[in-house]
């Protein structure tokens, strides 16, 4: 067949007709966002490092999904401003009942969520059931702080800490737990347990996770979210990748300084610099530590935010038996020059650690020192343990940032220099995150390796418990040592105590223990994360867990 | 020639098939994966147990690609887990192919804009000071890097000058309406004239770090093919025949130096998608580039998967339309 | 161009590098009868000598080249310090000072690490130099045994080894090494090499295939045949000596491009992890991070690097140029 040559200017120009022809005309609305009031912009951008996965904060577990949902639904139990410290919020105060097992909260009067149904206690119950039963697809991935914080679902009611809400007047809600546990309330103040409008969930078949392939697939709810927060979602465009809030002009308190809201998603972090200092955005979250000076000297505030996180050193008993003896651990550990590695390494604001738990939380012991940098001490306490010239498998991941460790090679190298001074023979290791660092890790595949957590909510158990608390199961094997059994029985039973001050005493003298008598890995430091805002944007707190709020926050022009 | 596409047509399906099953076994033959990348710290057997069963990686690797080629087939290739979770994979591509397409077409213009041009100049010029100038010049282009070009044009012109956008495909205080999702041409049909304008100029810059390579190789083949053509024996005729020199230039010189660009420019098309994955990077653009990137770090298998056979069948058809184009250029390729 | 990275400008560069090899072979054939291969290879080298010399181009490249090689084997006796000790460590404070400046032995001043930079760029070609030349070493192993599997054979086996290569030329290059790269458990330097090679290998192969293809037919070879010459001795000693022009050719675009690919691999957080011996698209990628406040860290690295890839690129292209036999009409 022949082409002829006029064939495809033909072929192209039908396209392009044809284009043209199913083309809307613009809907773009012609009113311009004329100046609100005097001098403040009625519009903050922020740049986001990632796309939300989705708008259900049930099914979310990363923090680019809990920045945009935060802004716009409330749990019962509220984050002060600045602190990991929990306060009232949809509930106006909450009693326990003496074995800790019944928690009764009394709801704040006169919520409404956006499309008008009344917040109360039949809503709050609701919404308890509705994350309670969720089907197998959604129990084993999207749902992860509930399977974090209550162990399991209906599926296997009776594992589950969650043992049901009832209503006990409009405005009074009762929630039943299998045993008492320092995770409540202060773990409701997730952003995961947000209170969302039961006819919205109803409506738009809220639970309805159904497998996709080898990923997820969410339900038409999660596009179009319901809460009571002060701001609503708008629009999110994602071939511009920008999401839209609007102000909530029926917010129960005091309503939003800005009427909107948008977050640019900008996944270079050098770009949202670059953004920043262009003025095309507002802020941005977690700079480069690198970059803190330059933000400042170019007219910026970097928040700092009070650490709530830790840096730490695994090690593997298991894997490498000189480990077993606690003097070699502690060796280890006086061999780290770890006020060289924080002031060189680490942003400002960084601390040597002195225990697995940042200070920002209750049950951290003050009185504890940091083991100090004394190679002499480790050189002799090796020769005694018979480990003098040992050799470490010690690994540090590649192809990641984490807020408690910004550079994991450097860091890793300036701890490697140490070890080798005192004569340990490192094997330097590295894999990539999520190519096998992680899943070595798990199976115990190094004698020692770099790792940390950043925590949830303001409970110790969130920390050590959740490092040395499972015996079988823990990355730190401590069911080859002597101490494992014990350490992870106290665990148990200090997070069961109902007393707060009590148990903030447990903990505390755990913490101890930890450090001095077991030493099951090496606590190396907590590095404040921050958020960079440019001097126009006034009214944002730092939150330790990240929760920043917008409301409060007006941008000058 | 009916046949011949049809007959390429089928060649596709084949390879598409093939690569399918060896990019499904090469994702999942890497260390680490999908289960650790959503879970991160909080990864704990129990939780990774559940997580697989609930993705359906606990199943064998015949039933799993079974079950992807069942989906594939009626085009589900199912939801992204790191680029944008939740999504569909394809929908993701969707998505993000505009903007790659509409990248990689304005730095093949500005490659083919200056390429030709400037390599007829060369060659009609040759040894000149012109044309040694501009073969150094096209070789260096090749020796600096993509991605440190594309830095160091942000920051001179966007960051130092502030001329330019420094990153992205539109500034997020324009209203626009998405029509076809590129967004010059979206600018255009609804006569939104600034938005069309604002995307133009966030296009300018990494479009021209993502040409510097194209550019290099079209200008050297079209200064290559010009050289030979001026030998050849019918340009001479031409020449001795007295006919002007428009004459000659146009149809009988670049006419027939052309034929080996036109396949140079298709070729670049597979080179474009390299480029575009550092380009993108530097730029934040949300294509394709930056989705492959990122859904390699974060192990997302739906759009890996999607977004390797998209690309490769894509440059089946691009291969075959500049085979198409060859014939409506070269009247003895026709008759063949 | 040779731009190693992208495919398509490769199989262009492929085709036009065997067509001058198999027009080499014919011309050379018409000169003699008797030792033909040895004599024509010298004379061929010979005359491309004779031009090169002259040739202000070949004499840049080369003598950048060279000079890149020299100090790569030198760089410990030349490099002011240990490149792998953080000796100004003291100095750097990530808020106010990340990078200690120059300073009385340290002309350039420190990296993050207070590891200084004038040592760690001289140490630095010596990495660099190791991945370019090792990267293509194996490429061009690789590329030889599938080209001459291909080459000397025909029917089943050439068209078996082609479909392969094909594939491989089809897979966009730098997501073939960024894949090979990733498949490693424990990336190092020799990943980075090996990834970089293999993205070589269909390369080599389809360039040595093509010429040797040309000269299956060719006379000389015709008539060893006829002589009865056994059939690895056709391969190894008429067909092989013949084909390698390009694929030297080849083989000096290809250093520069392992160079810059290390950079790209390492800008992708692909590349060596492992900063202790530096090389420079490591140096590069990683410089990234911090860029804005600190650009001389990721400036002076990109300009060894492109300095260096110009010289091999200079080099290549006009060694292509002299031993391209339409150039010497």
């Amino acid at each position: 067949m022949k082409l002829t040559r006029k064939a495809a200017p033909i072929a192209l120009a039908t396209t392009l007709a044809l284009t043209l022809a199913a083309c809307a005309q613009s809907d773009r609305s012609t009113d311009n966002p004329s100046s609100g009031g005097g001098d403040v912009k009625d519009t903050i951008t922020f740049g986001a490092a990632g796309a939300p996965e989705l708008f259900d904060p049930f099914y979310a577990t990363d923090g680019e999904t809990f920045r945009v949902t935060r802004q716009m639904m409330e749990g019962l139990v509220g984050i002060k401003a600045g602190t990991a410290d929990i306060e009232p919020e949809l509930a106006l105060s909450w009693e326990a009942s003496a074995d800790g097992k019944e928690w009764t909260f009394k709801l704040r009067d006169g919520v409404k969520f956006w499309d008008g149904e009344a917040f109360n206690a039949a809503a709050v119950c609701y919404n308890f059931e509705r994350m309670f039963d969720q089907n197998e697809t959604a129990a084993g991935g999207p749902a992860g702080y509930w399977a974090d914080v209550m162990g399991s679902f209906k599926s296997d009611a009776a594992n589950a800490l969650y043992q049901g809400c009832t209503a006990k007047d409009d405005m009074t809600a009762v929630i039943k737990i299998s045993r008492p546990t320092s995770k409540f309330p202060t773990a409701l103040s997730l952003d995961s347990f947000s209170m969302q409008s039961p006819k919205a969930l109803k409506a738009g078949d809220a639970n309805n996770v159904t497998k996709q392939g080898e990923g997820f697939g969410y339900p038409a709810y999660s596009k179009n979210p319901v809460g009571t927060g002060p701001y609503k979602l708008e629009k999110y465009d994602e071939a511009n990748k920008t999401v839209t809030l609007v102000r909530n002009d029926a917010y129960w308190g005091e309503k939003a300084k800005t009427a909107k809201l948008v977050f640019k998603i900008i996944p270079d972090e050098s770009t949202r610099r670059q953004e920043l200092e262009a003025g095309s955005i507002d802020g941005y979250d977690l700079p480069n530590p690198a970059d803190w000076k330059g933000l400042k000297d170019s007219g910026n505030d970097v928040l700092v935010r009070p650490a709530f996180n830790i840096l730490y050193m695994g090690l593997n008993p298991a894997k490498n038996p000189k480990l077993k003896d606690l003097k070699v651990r502690q060796a280890l550990y006086y061999a780290l020059n770890r006020d060289q590695l924080v002031k060189t390494q680490l942003p400002e604001g960084a601390t040597v650690a002195t225990q697995f738990v940042p200070d920002t939380i209750a049950g951290y012991n003050k009185d504890l020192k940091p083991y100090a940098y004394d190679p002499a001490k480790a050189k002799s306490l090796l020769a005694e343990a018979g480990a003098t010239g040992m050799t470490l498998t010690f690994a540090y991941p590649s192809e990641v940032s984490r807020p408690y460790m910004p550079d994991p090679q450097k860091i890793y190298e300036a701890l490697r220099s140490d070890l080798e001074a005192v004569g340990i023979k490192v094997n330097v290791v590295t894999k990539p995150w999520n190519g096998g660092y992680l899943d070595t890790v798990d199976t115990g595949g190094f004698d020692a390796w770099l790792l940390g957590w950043t925590g949830d909510y303001n409970s110790p158990d969130n920390f050590i418990g959740t490092f040395f608390g499972g015996l079988k199961t823990n990355d730190f094997h401590t069911s080859a040592t002597s101490y494992g059994a014990k350490l992870s029985a106290d665990l148990a039973a200090a997070d069961a105590i109902v007393d707060e001050g009590q148990r903030k005493a447990a903990y505390e003298k755990l913490n101890q223990e930890i450090m001095e008598q077991d030493l099951p890995g090496l606590a190396i430091s907590h590095s404040p994360p921050a958020l960079v805002v440019s001097k126009k944007l006034k009214g944002l707190v730092a939150s330790p867990l990240t929760a920043e709020t917008f409301s409060s926050v007006t941008v000058s022009k | 020639m009916l046949r011949f596409i049809l007959r390429r047509l089928l060649q596709m399906v084949g390879v598409v098939f093939v690569l399918s099953l060896l990019v499904f076994l090469w994702l999942r033959s890497l260390p680490g994966g999908t289960v650790s990348a959503i879970l991160g710290e909080k990864a704990t057997p129990a939780r990774r147990a559940a997580l697989e069963k609930a993705l359906g990686l606990d199943q064998p690797l015949y039933v799993q690609y079974w079950e992807f080629a069942k989906r594939a087939a009626t085009g589900q290739f199912g939801s992204s887990t790191g680029v944008q979770p939740g999504v569909d994979a394809m929908q993701v591509f969707i998505q993000r192919f505009p903007a790659t397409l509409e990248l990689s077409f304005f730095a093949l213009l500005f490659a083919i804009a200056l390429g030709i041009p400037l390599g007829y100049m060369a060659a009609r010029r040759r040894a000149s000071w012109f044309d040694n100038l501009s073969v150094v010049g096209s070789l260096i282009g090749v020796a600096v890097p993509v991605f440190f070009l594309a830095f160091l044009l942000k920051y001179f012109f966007a960051i130092n000058l502030h001329w330019l956008p420094v990153s992205g495909r539109q500034d997020s205080s324009i209203d626009a309406t998405r029509v076809t999702d590129f967004f010059v041409l979206d600018g255009i049909l609804t006569r939104e004239w600034d938005a069309a304008w604002d995307a133009l100029k966030h296009l300018l810059l990494p479009s021209l770090a993502l040409a510097t390579i194209p550019f290099a190789v079209i200008f050297r083949i079209t200064r290559a093919s010009v050289l030979d053509v001026m030998d050849e024996d019918y340009v001479r005729t031409a020449e001795s025949k007295g006919l002007t020199n428009k004459v000659i230039r146009g149809r009988h010189i670049l006419r027939n130096a052309l034929l080996p660009v036109v396949t140079t420019i298709g070729l670049q098309t597979g080179g474009l998608l390299v480029g575009a994955v550092l380009t993108e990077r530097v730029f934040s653009w949300g294509g394709i580039g930056e989705a492959v990137a990122v859904a390699f770090t974060r192990r997302d298998y739906a759009v890996l998967q999607v977004c390797i056979l998209m690309a490769a069948i894509t440059f089946v058809i691009v291969n075959l339309l500049v085979d198409i184009a060859y014939a409506v250029i070269d009247p003895r390729v026709r008759t063949r | 161009m040779p731009n190693p990275l992208n495919p398509n400008a490769k199989k262009q560069r492929i085709d036009d590098l065997a067509a001058q090899a198999g027009g080499g072979a014919a011309v050379l054939t018409v000169d003699d009868a008797g030792h033909i291969e040895e004599s024509t290879g010298v004379s061929l080298i010979a005359s491309a000598w004779r031009r090169l010399r002259r040739n202000p181009v070949f004499l840049l490249g080369a003598g950048i080249t060279l000079l890149f090689i020299l100090l790569a084997i030198f760089a410990p006796l030349i490099a002011p310090h240990d490149p792998s000790k953080g000796l100004l460590l003291d100095q750097v404070r990530p808020q106010s000072n990340p990078v200690p400046g120059a300073q009385p032995g340290y002309p350039l001043g420190a990296d993050t690490s207070g590891r200084d930079v004038l040592s760690r760029l001289i140490v630095g070609s010596r990495q660099t130099l190791i991945v370019g030349v090792f990267a293509t070493l194996f490429g061009l192993a690789g590329g030889l045994s599938l080209g001459i599997l291909a080459g000397a054979f025909s029917g089943w086996v050439d068209s078996l080894v082609m479909r392969i290569v094909d594939v491989m030329l089809s897979i966009p290059s730098l997501l073939l090494a960024v894949s090979i790269a990733a498949l490693a458990s424990r990336p190092s330097q020799w990943t980075v090499i090996i990834a970089i090679a293999t993205v070589q290998v269909p390369i080599f192969a389809r360039l040595l295939r093509g010429s040797m293809l040309a000269q299956r037919s060719s006379d000389h070879v015709l008539a060893a045949r006829a002589l009865g010459v056994k059939k690895s001795a056709i391969v190894f000693r008429h067909m092989l000596p013949n084909s390698l022009g390009p694929v030297i050719v080849q083989a000096t675009l290809v250093i520069a491009g392992a160079i810059i690919d290390a950079a790209a691999l390492s800008f992708l957080g692909l590349g060596n992890p492992d900063d202790r011996k530096p090389e420079w698209g490591q140096m590069l990628g990683k410089a990234q991070n911090n860029i804005f406040d600190n650009p001389a860290l990721a400036v002076w690295p990109a300009l060894c690097i492109i300095t260096v890839a110009l010289g091999f690129t200079l080099m290549g292209e006009s060694l292509r140029e002299a031993l391209d036999p339409k150039s010497r009409r």
